[in-house]
């Protein structure tokens, strides 16, 4: 199982950047596909606000992928004092 | 009584009764009002933007994404941090307190708030700075209300404690629906649509009144109370929380590996299902809403069955046999409500009554063409009935052609049936919900310790459930805008989520209970 918690952790790095970049591409294709005006503002809004959510999110994954290639999870804490 | 009974069995000797029921009772209704704030303006969203923002359709959506994206993905996890900081610092009594008087202040001024025409943009404006405020106040709520029943419960039983602060996000929108239904058939679909819209807003002072005069005369949560009276309170409860390494790695673990997966169930389960059954299977607005009405009434109590299985088994499996099931039955399901809600696969050979067609012209642009719509109510013998509509474009250029759209069928009454079905299909995915959400309460006050719990577990939970489930509406209608999509790749989003935390919980996740939450 330790194994498979580091090996999965490779790819927890990867999938954060990963889902990134889909995202930034959906959010590219799709203002510039929206109607000049306010609606592409509207577009553009949208998914600024999303990007702005999931790129620290994303951050969270890699450090969360990183932690699991240090084998941090190998032993989870018993209590709060392990913490 | 038999509630009664059951909670008196499972009350350890140094909780009293009463106190553990003012306990569960304050914090569920406090935090029920503050779940039914945050969706009646959700429930009401296009009534409000008929009413208080400006006709134009851009200026309109441009403030609608701002009150919706804003608040539920940006504030919302923004206010578990402030709230969460506060309750780790002042105590969790006084800092739920004030989420709720944000919240019911908040929900009651929008009420109140002149239309557009009366006002102008300031009534948007209004709008949009309320909305946030409800979006902060919600964020600051649940951790407080989680921890502070958590700290009550005695061991072995938090999950059951719990598990009421659980029901209150259902209850808040069974409440919701129902009190807009309810004055929707009392008053009149025109008189609500004019200002009967206003009733749930007004309503709240009352409901939040109540709940302040029974929350004020709690007392301070005793592990906090001890915590302070031993000058052991956290300092920089953000600083522990995020940057010391040992907590911040179970905040991850507690986003990736449940909370995520428990909000895509939890929106899935319910307000995808209804605008699913509503906007894609074309059934009447009440049907709809009477659908989740019924799922949600014999799905709630299965919240505290699963908290209190919870107590026995451990939170771990309980909840990823939540998400393992909507992976599974999600396509199952929505397959079947597209099937069944099929006008044609009806019997509509018994034909009960045909009301004569109802004809609307609208004209198009400067060039003289039109669009005809046709719309005939059919009724069957089965007391099902369905809107049949037929759109004709005409062109004043008479060498062009008339164009025909395809026959639409909407505003659909299901057979008694059918309705059932769809209710009990309803009723599956709630219960999926009640078992990711129902021991997740328990779960995620036993990660962490009590100087820094309210702050750690606020913002996992509000980034799961605010973000990752507030985004399957909006997601969903972005994959099914892709070349090729189905009515049912929308679903694709929660499915491949529930999956993703699926994984990391089964591998990373450990099923022990942390019996001592006194640390």
């Amino acid at each position: 199982m330790k194994s498979i918690k580091k090996i999965l952790g490779v790819f927890w790095i990867i999938l954060g950047p990963a889902a990134m970049i889909f995202m930034a591409f959906q959010a590219w294709d799709k203002v510039s596909k929206a109607e000049a005006g306010i609606a592409q503002t509207n577009t553009a809004l949208q998914w600024g606000i999303i990007l702005l959510i999931f790129i620290p999110i994303a951050i969270g994954l890699v450090i969360f992928g990183k932690y699991a290639l240090a084998g941090e999870y190998d032993k989870l804490p018993e209590n709060s004092e392990e913490l | 009584m038999i509630f009664k009974a059951l909670v008196l069995r499972c009350m350890s000797s140094t909780t009293k009764p009463n106190s553990i029921f003012k306990v569960i009772g304050a914090s569920s209704l406090g935090t029920l009002i503050e779940w039914y704030d945050f969706y009646i303006f959700g429930s009401l969203a296009s009534i409000i933007g008929a009413q208080l923002f400006p006709a134009d359709a851009g200026a309109s959506a441009l403030i609608n994404t701002l009150a919706i994206f804003a608040a539920g993905f940006i504030v919302r996890p923004f206010g578990a941090l402030v709230f969460g900081r506060l309750g780790d610092l002042i105590g969790r009594k006084y800092t739920f307190l004030l989420t709720l008087v944000l919240m019911g202040g908040s929900t009651f001024l929008i009420g109140l708030i002149p239309s557009y025409s009366s006002i102008g943009y300031a009534a948007p404006i209004l709008v949009l700075i309320l909305r946030l405020v409800q979006g902060l106040a919600l964020g600051g709520e649940y951790g407080g209300a989680a921890t502070y029943v958590a700290e009550h419960a005695p061991k072995g039983k938090r999950g059951f404690f719990t598990s009421w602060i659980q029901t209150t996000a259902t209850l808040g929108l069974f409440l919701s629906l129902g009190i807009i239904v309810l004055s929707k058939n009392l008053i009149g679909a025109e008189a609500f649509a004019d200002w009967g819209w206003r009733i749930p807003f007004l309503l709240s002072i009352l409901l939040v009144g109540v709940s302040i005069y029974i929350r004020l005369k709690m007392h301070e949560s005793p592990m906090f109370t001890k915590l302070k009276t031993e000058g052991n309170i956290s300092k920089n409860p953000l600083k522990e929380s995020f940057s010391k390494k040992g907590n911040f790695k179970m905040v991850l673990l507690a986003l990736f590996g449940a909370t995520m997966g428990q909000g895509v169930i939890w929106y899935t389960g319910q307000f995808y299902a209804q605008s699913f059954i509503e906007n894609t299977c074309k059934i009447d607005f009440n049907d709809s809403r009477y659908i989740l009405l019924w799922g949600i009434a014999f799905a709630t109590p299965f919240f505290v069955v699963f908290g209190a299985w919870s107590d026995k088994v451990g939170r771990k499996w309980i909840m990823l046999t939540g998400m393992l099931l909507g992976i599974v039955f999600y396509r199952p399901i929505y397959q079947l409500f597209l099937d069944k809600s099929d006008v044609t696969t009806w019997n509509t050979s018994s034909i009960l009554q045909e009301d004569a067609p109802i004809i609307t012209r609208l004209a198009l642009h400067d060039k003289g063409d039109s669009l005809i719509t046709t719309s005939s109510k059919i009724s069957l013998v089965n007391g099902a009935s369905f809107n049949k509509v037929l759109v004709d474009t005409v062109y004043s250029d008479s060498a062009k052609a008339i164009g025909h759209s395809k026959e639409i069928y909407k505003d659909k009454v299901l057979p008694t049936s059918t309705f059932w079905l769809f209710v009990g299909l309803v009723f599956f995915q709630i219960l999926l919900v009640t078992m990711v959400y129902g021991p997740i309460a328990a779960f995620l006050v036993e990660l962490f310790p009590t100087k820094i719990r309210y702050t750690s577990m606020s913002l996992p939970y509000h980034v799961g459930n605010g973000v990752f489930g507030g985004l399957v509406p909006f997601i969903a209608t972005l994959i099914a805008s892709f070349a090729g999509s189905t009515p049912l790749s929308g679903l694709w989003y929660p499915i491949g989520i529930a999956t993703l935390s699926f994984i990391i919980g089964a591998v990373y996740l450990s099923n022990k209970r942390d019996e001592n939450v006194n640390d």
